[in-house]
C-alpha cells in the first residue's frame, strides 16, 4: 500500500539515527554557564562569599571586641584607631559590623531555612493531591497572609522578649505563605506533566515521585524565593530593629546599630555611624537579590544560551 | 493481519461465534466525566462527558487505532484505561482481572507492569533531571525486578540496544538527545518492565515526517519480537492506516465506528468517519473511485452541553428527525464493522 505525506515507511531495518551525543554535559555546567553570563548574579555572588566568610571569621578579623567600650573615644570618626569609627559608648563600629552581620546572617537563613520547609510540605501536599485538601489548605494560607502580622509580630516580641529564637520563630511562621503557593502552583503543574504520568504508569510511588520527580523539578523556584526570602528577612529585621523590637543590645544586628544610631544627638555630625549598618543592610539585600535572580534566570529551562 | 475472525461483537459476546482467543482488554460501557465546577462555592455546574460510553475489545497481538479530532476525549480514554484518570463508570477488563475499582496496591504488580504508555511529547514526557540509566532503573527497582544493579544495568544496556540507541547513552540526561532518539528512550522506558499492552498516545505526532517513520518501524518491530498489542492513539488518520490492524473513531467522547482498516479506510459507513476520510487528500483519492471531499459544517460543539439525540446531528449532512432525540447504540452491521448510527437501524 502506499503512504500519504511522503512518508517512507519502508525504510527497515530501524535505521539508528546519528546520535553522537557531546562529550558529558551536565546539566549543572549548563546552569552554570548560564549563571555566570549574569554580571550582576556574579557581582552579587562575589559580595555574598566576602559578606559570609567575613561574618564566619568575624572572631580573627575583628580588630576588637565588639562590646568593649572606651568613653572617651565616643562618635570618634574613622581613622587609625577606629578604621570605621567608634559608636556612641565609644565601641569599634568594625567589629561590631563583623559581628553583626553573624547575628543578621543567622536570622536570615534560620528563619528562611523554616519558612521554606513549612511552606514547601504544605504547598506540596496542596498541590500534588488537590481537590478538598487542597482547599482547605489553601484557605488557611490566606487567612495567615490575611493576619495582621506585624500587630502579631509587635505583641508576640513583646511578650516573649525578642531573642534570636522568638525572631527567628516569628519570621519563620510569617513568612512560609509564599513558598507555600509557588511549590503549590509548581506540584499542580507538574504532577499532570507527561513524565510524572509515566512514573505513576510505571508503578512508581507516591512519596518517590513527589520527591523525586516533582520536588527535584520545583527545586529551582524554591532556592530563588529562599534567596530572595533570605534579604527580606535581614531587611525586616532591621525594621524591627528600628522600633526596638529587634535583636537586643548589647548583641550587635545591622539593625540594632542602625536603631541606635537614630538618636539626633547622636546622628548630628557622625554620619558615619549609622552610614556603615545602613550600607551593609544594603549590600547584602541587594547582594541576595542578584544572586537570586541570576539563579532564576540559570534554573529556567527555556532561557538557553 | 486478518483480524476479522477474531473479532467479537460488543453486545452478543456470549451468543455470537466461538471466541477464538480471549481479548486482552475489555471495556464495557466506560464513561469519563469530568466535574464543572464554578463559583466561589465551587459548586459542580456541569460535566465534561470526555469519555461516554464506549465499549470495545482489544485481541491480544492486534494494534487498534484510535482516531478523532482535538478535544474527542482519545487521551482521556487512554489514560482511564490505566487509571492515570479515573473511571466514572462501566469496566475495564485486564487478561479477565476486572481493574475498574482496584486500588493502587492492586494495580501495582498487574497493570503497573503489563500495561504502559508511550507519550505524545518528547520533551515533556522525560524527567529532565534524571539521566537515561536512572530513568530506566527506577521502574526495576520499584518492582524489585532483577536482583542486583550488574543485572539491572545488563537488562537496560540490552533494551538500549533494542530500541536503537547506544548502550554508553546511560550517562546522559534527556536534553542531550534529539527528539527522535528521546522518543525511543520512552519506548525503552514503556518496554522496561515487559509489558503486554502499550498505549501510544500520538507517540510520533510531535515527530518530524522522517524520523515519525522511524518511530513507527521500531514499534512494529518491536510488536513482533515481544508479542506486543498496541492501543494507537492519533489524529493523523494516514499514521494509523500504516500501523493499526482495526480503527476506531472517535467523535464527542462516544465511539462512532468501529471496524478492520481496510475496510474503515475504503467502506466507510458513518457521515462523521466519511468526512473525516475526506477531509484527507491522499485517502480520499486512493479507494476506488475518488470520493467527494465532505465539508461538515459547523464547529464541533462542547463537551459540556452535548447534543441530544446523537451527538453528531448538529453537523450530520444527512441528519433524519429522530437523530435529534435517540441515541444510536454501537452495532455489528457487518461481520467485525461496528457503527453506532440510525441510519443502519
Ligand atoms: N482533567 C480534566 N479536567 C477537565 N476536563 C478535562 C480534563 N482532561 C481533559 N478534559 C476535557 O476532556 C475533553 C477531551 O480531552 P482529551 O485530551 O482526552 O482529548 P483528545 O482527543 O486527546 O484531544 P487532543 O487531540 O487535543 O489530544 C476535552 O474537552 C478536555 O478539555
Ligand atoms: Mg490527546
Amino acid at each position: 500500500m502506499t503512504l500519504p505525506n511522503q512518508v517512507e515507511f519502508t525504510n527497515r531495518p530501524t535505521l539508528l539515527e546519528d546520535h553522537q551525543l557531546q562529550p558529558h554535559d551536565s546539566i549543572w555546567r549548563v546552569m552554570l554557564r548560564k549563571y555566570m553570563s549574569n554580571k550582576l548574579a556574579v557581582i552579587g555572588a562575589i559580595l555574598l562569599f566576602i559578606i559570609i566568610g567575613s561574618a564566619l571569621f568575624a572572631p580573627w578579623l575583628a580588630p576588637q571586641d565588639p562590646s568593649k567600650q572606651v568613653l572617651l573615644d565616643k562618635l570618634s570618626p574613622p581613622g587609625d584607631k577606629y578604621i570605621l569609627g567608634a559608636d556612641n559608648l565609644g565601641r569599634d563600629t568594625l567589629s561590631r559590623l563583623l559581628y553583626g552581620a553573624r547575628v543578621s546572617l543567622l536570622v536570615g537563613f534560620a528563619s528562611v531555612a523554616g519558612s521554606i520547609f513549612i511552606g514547601t510540605v504544605i504547598g506540596a501536599v496542596a498541590g500534588y493531591y488537590g481537590g478538598k485538601l487542597d482547599a482547605v489548605l489553601m484557605r488557611f494560607v490566606d487567612a495567615v497572609i490575611s493576619f495582621p502580622s506585624l500587630f502579631l509580630l509587635i505583641t508576640l516580641v513583646t511578650i516573649f522578649e525578642p531573642s534570636l529564637m522568638t525572631l527567628i520563630a516569628v519570621f519563620a511562621i510569617f513568612g512560609w505563605t509564599g513558598t507555600a503557593r509557588l511549590v503549590r502552583g509548581e506540584f499542580l503543574s507538574l504532577r499532570s506533566a507527561e513524565f510524572v504520568l509515566a512514573a505513576r504508569t510505571l508503578g512508581i510511588r507516591n512519596s518517590r515521585i513527589i520527591f523525586s520527580h516533582i520536588l527535584s523539578n520545583a527545586m529551582g523556584p524554591i532556592i530563588v524565593s529562599a534567596t530572595l526570602g533570605i534579604g527580606g528577612v535581614i531587611l525586616a529585621e532591621a525594621a524591627l530593629s528600628y522600633l526596638g523590637l529587634g535583636i537586643q543590645p548589647p548583641i550587635p544586628s545591622w539593625g540594632n546599630m542602625l536603631q541606635s544610631a537614630q538618636n539626633p544627638q547622636v546622628m548630628l555630625g557622625a554620619w558615619w555611624y549609622p552610614l556603615f549598618p545602613g550600607f551593609m543592610i544594603l549590600i547584602t539585600v541587594l547582594a541576595f537579590n542578584f544572586v537570586g535572580d541570576g539563579l532564576r534566570d540559570a534554573f529556567d529551562p527555556k532561557i538557553n544560551d | 493481519m486478518n483480524s476479522t475472525q477474531l473479532l467479537q461483537p460488543m453486545e452478543q459476546t456470549e451468543s455470537a461465534n466461538k471466541i477464538p482467543v480471549e481479548p486482552i482488554l475489555k471495556v464495557k460501557n466506560l464513561k469519563v466525566h469530568f466535574p464543572v465546577k464554578a463559583g466561589i462555592m465551587q459548586r459542580t455546574t456541569g460535566y465534561v462527558k470526555a469519555v461516554d460510553d464506549i465499549s470495545f475489545h482489544v485481541k491480544r497481538g492486534e494494534t487498534l487505532g484510535i482516531v478523532g479530532e482535538s478535544g474527542c476525549g482519545k487521551s482521556t480514554m487512554g489514560r482511564s484505561l490505566i487509571r492515570l484518570n479515573e473511571p466514572t463508570e462501566g469496566s475495564i477488563i485486564f487478561n479477565g482481572n476486572d481493574i475498574t475499582a482496584m486500588s493502587e496496591k492492586e494495580l501495582r504488580p498487574l497493570i503497573r507492569r503489563k500495561i504502559q504508555m508511550v507519550f505524545q511529547d518528547p520533551y515533556a514526557s522525560l524527567n529532565p533531571r534524571k539521566s537515561l540509566g536512572n530513568t530506566l532503573n527506577e521502574p526495576l527497582r520499584a518492582h524489585n525486578l532483577h536482583g542486583n544493579q550488574r543485572e539491572r544495568d545488563e537488562r537496560i544496556k540490552e533494551l538500549l540496544n533494542v530500541v536503537g540507541l547506544h548502550s554508553s547513552s546511560m550517562n546522559h540526561y534527556p536534553h542531550e538527545f534529539s527528539g527522535g532518539q528521546r522518543q525511543r528512550i520512552g519506548i525503552a522506558r514503556a518496554l522496561v518492565l515487559n509489558p503486554d499492552l502499550i498505549i501510544a498516545d500520538e507517540a510520533v505526532s510531535a515527530l518530524d515526517v522522517s524520523i515519525q517513520a522511524q518511530i513507527i518501524n521500531l514499534l512494529e518491530d518491536l510488536q513482533e519480537q515481544f508479542d506486543l498489542t498496541y492501543i494507537f492513539i492519533s489524529h493523523d488518520l494516514s499514521v494509523v492506516r500504516h500501523i493499526a490492524d482495526r480503527v476506531g473513531v472517535m467523535y464527542l467522547g462516544k465511539l462512532v465506528e468501529l471496524a478492520d482498516k481496510a475496510e474503515l479506510y475504503v467502506e466507510p459507513l458513518h457521515p462523521y468517519t466519511k468526512a473525516l476520510l475526506s477531509a484527507v487528500p491522499s485517502i480520499r483519492s486512493k479507494g476506488a473511485q475518488t470520493r467527494e471531499r465532505i465539508v461538515l459544517k459547523g464547529d464541533i460543539p462542547s463537551s459540556i452541553n452535548q447534543p441530544s439525540g446523537c451527538v453528531f446531528h448538529t453537523r450530520c449532512p444527512v441528519r433524519m428527525e429522530h437523530c435529534k432525540v435517540a441515541i444510536p447504540t454501537l452495532k455489528e452491521v457487518k461481520p467485525g464493522h461496528f457503527v453506532a448510527c440510525h441510519l443502519y437501524d
